[in-house]
């Protein structure tokens, strides 16, 4: 008899989400159509229109344009989980439920593949990006690589945890707008994160807690600091990039431990 | 009881849905390379015994060995042995057939030449060879039937679990889905288990297992399972089916039952009542036909309950 070999289920699990992914035209289409959209609009005017702070001499592609790659990539990496839903209902799931490699690798193969779909998407966009004007060094090319796929990672096991009891894509979509859209406007995507200071009112002391509890917090700066090479001025907070680092890494492990930990359990799905 | 464990040793075997009782003290054994057949209406525990030795549910109360291994114990083990094809479809529809079950073949660590050679020998036998670059989104329900069967023989599993193989196949795709199994079956000399609502399906194993309520009601080969409703079944054929019942009753104190619009019953010489009935009532009977009772009357004869209600019957 055959040793069962889980790296096979892992790597059969990953490249099947990207075929699937492929084949449908739909989503294809979208992948690349968001970002170009985002794109142009840069590209349109946007970049002349935004200073972060007079006299700061940062630019909208700068602040901006890592954030909304990480947008792009966020939606794509939680969104590609809800294929764990389609497998259950079209009956998939089911026979590799019965396989016996563990469960662990029907996890893995799933974050692997829906993060490798989140972040082709995110390489499309950053080469478009290259286009108005990129970091030279290849040190930071690795940097935001490493950063956006330690965060794809993250996110697909968020995501996963979050699909795995659930038995509609429809209950998917309100609970990961519920939790997505927060995280990525607390993240510092969208606005920077005023520092902390003896005289700030408690709402920012407030507002400045949350976003420095937000992992995606560090994974934004962390990636917009390889991007733009230059730091925030005064007065916003901006954690340092080996912190950063360990936050993205911690993330990206914490989350898959525990979408396996969260696979190994029954639902309702296997009783009906 | 033979030296070679049971494909399926079960006792005492009781499963619950919250106080719901699906499985009621099962316990009997299927014994290797048997066509065994679980028969009995939907919701009279067959999915959920499905499931159970298809190791989708964890056990509750009771034991179960496979081949000799403890289904509590030793799950990963007895994955190994089975291979299960489910009612409801398992394939990719986004996939072609081939990739389908190269899908499969991950999972039970097949890969590169090992795995081309299971994957061309599971799609011969299940006549699928010239479909392997088609997507399974494209195929008639007969033919992804097969490639499920395809997938579920690729790693030469010991025992092959079918649930309801025949539902929603035309009669044209179940005589080639069975003719498949019976071919498999003589070249490896697998055990095929499988659950059914339809009894020309449960014609074909050769042991039943009636099941009711979660309980078994009989087990024995299709044949003696009627035999012991004994003699004949006959079935008359009239305008007024109720009326010819009244009638029997008062003339002959027959037991007779209205079934699907006939009158029936069971006598030791069907052919002699032949003769009598026409004679007495001539102008009513449309037709009368005398045979061996089915399983249907044997089900109806242990738990008073029709096997199809909603006539879900060939």
């Amino acid at each position: 008899m055959t040793p069962v070999r889980p790296w096979l289920v892992v790597r059969m699990l990953a490249w099947r989400e990207l075929v699937r992914f492929f084949r449908q035209r739909h989503r294809v289409i979208g992948a690349i159509g968001q970002p170009l959209l985002f794109w142009m609009l840069f590209g349109a005017g946007l970049r002349q229109s935004f200073r972060m702070s007079p006299g700061s001499g940062e630019t909208f592609l700068e602040y901006y344009f890592p954030g909304t790659v990480m947008l792009t990539l966020l939606f794509t990496a939680i969104f590609s989980t809800i294929s764990i839903i389609e497998d259950r209902r079209e009956g998939f799931l089911q026979s590799v439920l019965v396989g016996p490699a563990g469960r662990w690798a029907m996890v893995v193969g799933k974050l692997l593949g829906g993060s490798a779909i989140a972040m082709l998407q995110a390489c499309f966009m950053l080469a478009l990006g290259a286009l108005l004007g990129a970091p030279s060094r290849w040190l930071d090319w690795g940097q935001m690589l490493g950063m956006l796929s330690l965060t794809a990672l993250g996110m697909t096991g968020l995501g996963f945890v979050l699909a795995w009891r659930l038995d509609s894509t429809q209950g998917f979509h309100a609970v990961m707008n519920l939790l997505l859209m927060p995280m990525w406007l607390l993240s510092g995507a969208f606005f920077p994160m005023p520092a902390w200071t003896g005289e700030s009112p408690w709402s920012q002391v407030a507002l400045h807690a949350v976003m420095r509890l937000n992992p995606l917090t560090y994974c934004v700066a962390g990636t917009r600091r390889a991007w733009s090479g230059v730091d925030l001025p005064l007065g916003y907070f901006q954690p340092d990039q080996q912190l950063c680092w360990l936050v993205a890494v911690g993330f990206a492990v914490a989350l898959t431990l525990l979408a396996i930990r969260v696979g190994n359990t029954r639902t309702a799905g296997d009783w009906q | 009881m033979s030296d070679a464990p049971a494909a399926f040793a079960l006792q005492g075997v009781t499963f619950k849905y919250g106080d719901r009782v699906a499985l009621d003290s099962l316990g009997f054994s299927i014994l290797p390379g048997e066509v065994f057949g679980f028969l009995g209406p939907n919701g009279g525990g067959k999915s959920t015994l499905f499931r159970l030795l298809s190791t989708l549910v964890p056990l509750q109360l009771g034991s179960v060995s496979v081949l000799g291994l403890d289904l509590r114990l030793q799950v990963a083990g007895i994955r190994r042995l089975l291979g299960v094809v489910f009612q409801s479809p398992s394939l990719d529809r986004k996939l072609s057939v081939a990739e389908n079950i190269d899908c499969a073949g991950a999972l039970y660590g097949l890969s590169g030449h090992t795995l081309r050679e299971a994957r061309n020998r599971a799609m011969a036998n299940a006549g699928i060879a010239d479909r392997a670059s088609d997507r399974v989104e494209t195929l008639s329900g007969g033919l992804r039937r097969r490639v499920e069967l395809a997938k579920a023989t690729l790693h030469e599993p010991s025992i092959l679990l079918l649930d309801e193989p025949s539902t929603g196949l035309d009669p044209g795709a179940r005589v080639d889905l069975w003719d498949g199994l019976r071919r498999l079956r003589a070249s490896t000399g697998v055990t095929v288990v499988f659950t059914s609502h339809l009894l020309e399906e449960a014609e074909r194993a050769d042991r039943l297992a009636l099941l009711h309520e979660g309980r078994l009601v009989a087990l024995d080969t299709p044949d003696a399972l009627r035999a012991t409703l004994g003699g004949d079944s006959v079935e008359l054929r009239c305008r007024d089916a109720a009326a010819m019942a009244q009638q029997l009753l008062d003339a002959f104190q027959l037991n007779v039952r209205i079934i699907d619009g006939g009158v029936r019953f069971e006598a030791a010489t069907g052919g002699m009542w032949v003769g009598r009935i026409l004679e007495r009532f001539p102008a009513e009977v449309r037709s009368i036909t005398v045979g061996k009772p089915t399983l249907e009357d044997v089900f109806l004869a242990r738990t008073g309950h029709r096997l199809a209600p909603e006539g879900g019957g060939p």
